[in-house]
Order: structure tokens, then C-alpha cells, then sequence
């Protein structure tokens, strides 16, 4: 059901002049469960955007919400027609009764391509993924990683203006994980959005710009150098866990403790200041986020 | 005193395949040893030799200085990939029938959840988030006071906030003198560990430090006007290419061969320090190519 604030609208454009597609305040509610509370996301064209969360924090809604398959209950999506769009669902998509070859074969006519370029184009994708002498093979016995990377394939066979992927590297090996970046830089280069869940920030930190979601809501957002800019108070690192209050602005990250202080900090004098990353910001985020609910875990 | 877990020579050969091929490997009490490979690399079945699920097909394999069987298993926490609870028990349940399974020799506390999941402790399995889910599965594991941890993909599908409670409990384990072996495929995970062994192609291919096995390679950066139009120029010369941000990272090639592949457009060309997954992808590579077998 659509709200009748709730619509669907022509591109955007972002300060690049490139159409910008995403959503703004999208809010979705499942019954009494809120999942997406006024969540906002640009995806600008020939650039890869990514959501960040963890298993319930609204990702997989939000990537619905921009494939056209789930209606916000208030908010504005802004994406191109559906068959301009590729989606990759959390569960893949694939046939897993038909071959590597055949499961192409038939997203090209659904796509409605014409046959060569869509035999053009497989062949070359499934080389680059590593895929060529598993043409023959019936998707239901590829390896997870294999079978993720045609997955992608048959998202972006067909060119789309925005391809949604909903964590297509999730339980992925590394090496089967750089084909699919190549294939997910392949898109972009093509000019494609591309908006990628992921629950990585060593991933997220390959993308132009990242959302980081946590309970339906906007954690952080911006491009990764923006979010560590943002992160408020300052980072120290300790050789022991802090005692007091301090343990739970503190957690270990490479044999040592980061000490978050909200305020300028007076460290130890054993302790010494740390630029903070991605990763740093995001768990800060987190932790204030939390003192400000009343200190739950 | 024997390492808690150690494979001399392992070797498993499954009809004309080696699935894995001749692996040294030692887990001594308190640290945390991190095993990464690709799918095929053989890091599953080690793991499954170690479980004692299947015997080595030559060489040594020993957990506690004596073949894995049963009664290593006591002394052994494992938490599978997809956890091993039972969706329909509650948390207490499920801490209650492993404690059962384990006996009375498992502890006084051994159905106890820890602090932070104690609300959980009525609900179904099923019913909690994944990030919860986890720390059961971690609670479960150690409520019988192993000595050695092992840990498949310990935090797959938790936020960073969430991870990093995970590891904490993980290394609070070791200070506390257990030894714990983690496969994952995400570096910023293996950066949590004290060492590392890389698998590939049924083999060790390196082991040491994190900083260590990325040790001082370098990749080449390309910061363009347009990204797109330089990855299409490095492609067409056959270069591997991967995005990074707005940039490019181009290893295993030289800055010279780089800007020649780009021509005439603008862009910076400068070396960086090879990231961990960059060094992993090369070792995988090379293991993987053909002829590169011993």
C-alpha cells in the first residue's frame, strides 16, 4: 500500500550535476516494528554508495524501498522505471535447476536485450568473474562465491541506471570477493548507481559515500572522509581497559584499547592520541548514540 | 607442556585431490590465531580435521597432545558458522542442554548467560537478533571452560559496534589463557588476531603478523579527474584495477607502466602501502596458478 505522500519521482541532481537517485525521509514500519524512521540517501550516478548495519538495522528495507519492490509508508523515493533498475535480493535470485548459461539466457529476455548483446556482454562478465569454464554448470551447485557473482551478473546484465545490491559479499572469500568488485566497478564506470549493503566498513570504506544505519535510523552519513571529520570529543589508545565510566566509551581494536572521550580528553600520559578511521567513527557513533538512550547495551 | 592444538605435515587427500597438503600449525594457550583462506583453500577441512569429524590421510594432528576424539572435544569450545543453537529452545535452553551434553564436570556456572544477554534469556532463539544470537552461541561455547576456542566466521553479519563486544570477549577469553583458532574472510577481523596463517590451495602460504605478511609492498594509486574514463584506459592495457573511494588502486603494476596505460589523461599517480586483502589476493593467486603447485 502507498501512502499518498509516498511517490516516486524523476532523478535529483547532486552538487556534480550527475541525476542523483535515493530516497528522502523514507519511513517504513512492519506492523508495530518500525524499520526505516526518516532514513535519506543519495546515489549519484557512476558512483558506489553503501549502506552499513548490522542484521535488523533497516538495510534490507531501504534497498527494497529504491528497487521499487516494497512502498515507504511515508517519504520520497526517487529511481529509475523498474526494468532501468537491477536488484539483487539478500537471497539471490538465482534458478538454481537451470545452468549458469541458461540463468543469463533467461534474464536477457526478461530484460527484453537483444541476443547478441546479451551474449556479448555475459561472456565477457563471466570471464572477468572467473566464470567462463562454469558456463555449463547448473547454478545450484556453484560455490557460494561463484554463485554471488552471477548473481551480480544477472542484476547488471541489462545496463541498469541503478543497481541495488543487497549484501552481494556477505559470507564471499576475498578472491571471489575482488571479482565482484571488479564487476561492481565495471557498472559504475558505465555510469550506473550503484547503492551496495554491507555489514564491512573495510568495504564500505571503497565507496564514494556510506550510510550507516542502526535501528532504522541514520547512524552517520557522508563520504567516509566526512564521517571521521564528524566524529565529535577525541580518540586515545591505551595498553590496558580503562576502569570507570570510561569502560564503556572504550573497546579493543588490534591487541590495544581505543578510549573515546566526548570532550577534548585528558589522556593518560601513557596513552597517546589516534587519528581515528571508519571504523572508529562508526563505533564512536554507535557508543554515543547509546549514552544518549540511558547507557543500554 | 604440548601446544593445545598442533598439525605436523597434515595431509588429507580426498580420492586423486588434496584437500589439504602437508600444514604446520600450532595454537598455544592465550592467543589467537587467525586462519584465512579462499573457498578451496582447504581451511574447512583442517577445521574438520581438528574437530576430529574426519582423520588425517598422513602427517600429525593433535589437540592436547593426543588425537582429537571425544573426550578432546571437552576440553574444545566450537562455534560453527551458523551458530549450532536450536531456534526453538530459548537462550537459557539452549545454555541448559549444553550443559547437559557436557556434564556435570562443565562447571557451576555453566548455564549461566552473561550480564548483558541475561533479558534474553526466556526468548526464543529464533525470535533474537543475530547480533544476540552470536553472543549465546559465544556464552554456549565457553560455558564448559575449554581450553582452545575455534570460531568460524565469529562475527558475519553484526554491526561494528556489536563486532567489537565480540572481540572483546574473544580476546578477554585468551588473556584468560585460552588458545583460539578464527577463520574469517575479513581483514579487519584478521587484524584482531596475533597471528595469522594463510591458506591456499591446500597449503600454508604465509603466516605471521598482519603487518608482517602485508610487510612493505607497494600498489600504485591513481587519483583521476574521471575514475571511469582511467579505468577503461587501464583495463584496455590489461591491468588489475579496484576501486577505492574515488581512486584507483592498480597492484602488482608498476607506477610507469600505469601512466603510460593512462595517457594523456589527468590524473596523480603515487605508490601506497599494499593492504592485507591486496598481499592475501597475490599469495591466493599464486598458489592458484597454473604450475605454481610443488
Amino acid at each position: 500500500m502507498t501512502s499518498p505522500d509516498a511517490t516516486v519521482a524523476a532523478a535529483g541532481r547532486d552538487g556534480a550535476g550527475l541525476p542523483a537517485w535515493g530516497g528522502t525521509q523514507v519511513c517504513v514500519a512492519y506492523g508495530r516494528t518500525v524499520a526505516l524512521d526518516g532514513v535519506t540517501l543519495s546515489a549519484p550516478a557512476g558512483r558506489v554508495t553503501a549502506v552499513v548495519g548490522g542484521d535488523g538495522a533497516g538495510k534490507s528495507t531501504l534497498l527494497r524501498c529504491l528497487a521499487g519492490v516494497l512502498a515507504p509508508d511515508s517519504g520520497t523515493i526517487r529511481r529509475p522505471a523498474k526494468e532501468r533498475t537491477g536488484y539483487l535480493p539478500a537471497s539471490s535470485g538465482i534458478y538454481p535447476d537451470l545452468t549458469v548459461a541458461e540463468n543469463l539466457d533467461f534474464r536477457a529476455k526478461g530484460y527484453g536485450m537483444s541476443r547478441q548483446d546479451a551474449r556479448e556482454r555475459a561472456a565477457e562478465y563471466l570471464d572477468r568473474a572467473g566464470l567462463t569454464p562454469a558456463a555449463g554448470r547448473l547454478a545450484g551447485q556453484l560455490s557460494g562465491g561463484m554463485r554471488h557473482k552471477l548473481a551480480v551478473i544477472a542484476a547488471m546484465l541489462h545496463q541498469p541506471e541503478l543497481l541495488v545490491l543487497d549484501e552481494p559479499t556477505t559470507g564471499v572469500d576475498p578472491v571471489s570477493r575482488s571479482g565482484l568488485w571488479w564487476l561492481i566497478t565495471r557498472a559504475a564506470a558505465e555510469g550506473c548507481a550503484i547503492v551496495l549493503a554491507t555489514t564491512y566498513l573495510g568495504e564500505a570504506e571503497r565507496c564514494a559515500s556510506v550510510l550507516v544505519l542502526d535501528a532504522g535510523t541514520a547512524l552517520a552519513s557522508g563520504t567516509p572522509e566526512e564521517i571521521v571529520a564528524a566524529m565529535p570529543g577525541s580518540l586515545r589508545a591505551a595498553a590496558v581497559k580503562p576502569a570507570g565510566d570510561a569502560a564503556a566509551r572504550s573497546w579493543r581494536r588490534a591487541g590495544r584499547w581505543r578510549i573515546w572521550d566526548p570532550g577534548p580528553g585528558r589522556p593518560d600520559p601513557d596513552d597517546s592520541a589516534i587519528t581515528p578511521d571508519l571504523q572508529d567513527a562508526v563505533i564512536i557513533a554507535a557508543i554515543s548514540r547509546q549514552q544518549r538512550a540511558g547507557g543500554a547495551a | 607442556m604440548s601446544p593445545l592444538a598442533r598439525c605436523a605435515r597434515a595431509t588429507k587427500r580426498f580420492g586423486h585431490v588434496t584437500a589439504v597438503s602437508e600444514v604446520d600449525l600450532v595454537v598455544e594457550p592465550g592467543e589467537i590465531v587467525g586462519l584465512l583462506g579462499a573457498n578451496g583453500a582447504g581451511k574447512t577441512t583442517l577445521i574438520r580435521m581438528l574437530l576430529g569429524l574426519i582423520p588425517a590421510t598422513d602427517g600429525e594432528v593433535a589437540l592436547f597432545g593426543e588425537p582429537p576424539s571425544r573426550r578432546t572435544r571437552r576440553r574444545l569450545g566450537y562455534v560453527p558458522q551458523g551458530l549450532g543453537l536450536y531456534d526453538d529452545l530459548t537462550a537459557a535452553e539452549n545454555m541448559e542442554f549444553t550443559a547437559a551434553i557436557f556434564g556435570p564436570g562443565s562447571g557451576p556456572d555453566a548455564t549461566e548467560l552473561p550480564g548483558e544477554i541475561r533479558p534474553y534469556a526466556r526468548e526464543l532463539i529464533g525470535s533474537l537478533p543475530l547480533g544476540v544470537q552470536r553472543r549465546v552461541a559465544f556464552a554456549q561455547a565457553l560455558s564448559h571452560q575449554p581450553d582452545l576456542l575455534m570460531l568460524d566466521e565469529p562475527t558475519s553479519g553484526v554491526d561494528p559496534l556489536g563486532r567489537a563486544r565480540l572481540w572483546e570477549t574473544i580476546a578477554d577469553a585468551a588473556d584468560a589463557g585460552v588458545g583460539v583458532l578464527v577463520t574469517t574472510h575479513y581483514m579487519e577481523e584478521a587484524q584482531e588476531c596475533g597471528r595469522l596463517v594463510i591458506m591456499a590451495d591446500g597449503r600454508v602460504v604465509a603466516e605471521g603478523t598482519a603487518a608482517g605478511i602485508a610487510g612493505s609492498r607497494q600498489v600504485v594509486v591513481v587519483e583521476a579527474e574521471s575514475w571511469s574514463e582511467a579505468f577503461g584506459a587501464l583495463e584496455r592495457s590489461g591491468l588489475q584495477v579496484a576501486l577505492a573511494g574515488r581512486g584507483l588502486r592498480v597492484p602488482g603494476a608498476e607506477p610507469a607502466d600505469v601512466r603510460r596505460a593512462l595517457g594523456d589523461l589527468p590524473a596523480v599517480v603515487r605508490q601506497a602501502p599494499a593492504t592485507l586483502e591486496e598481499r592475501f589476493f597475490e599469495l591466493s593467486q599464486q598458489a592458484t596458478a597454473p604450475g605454481a603447485a610443488a
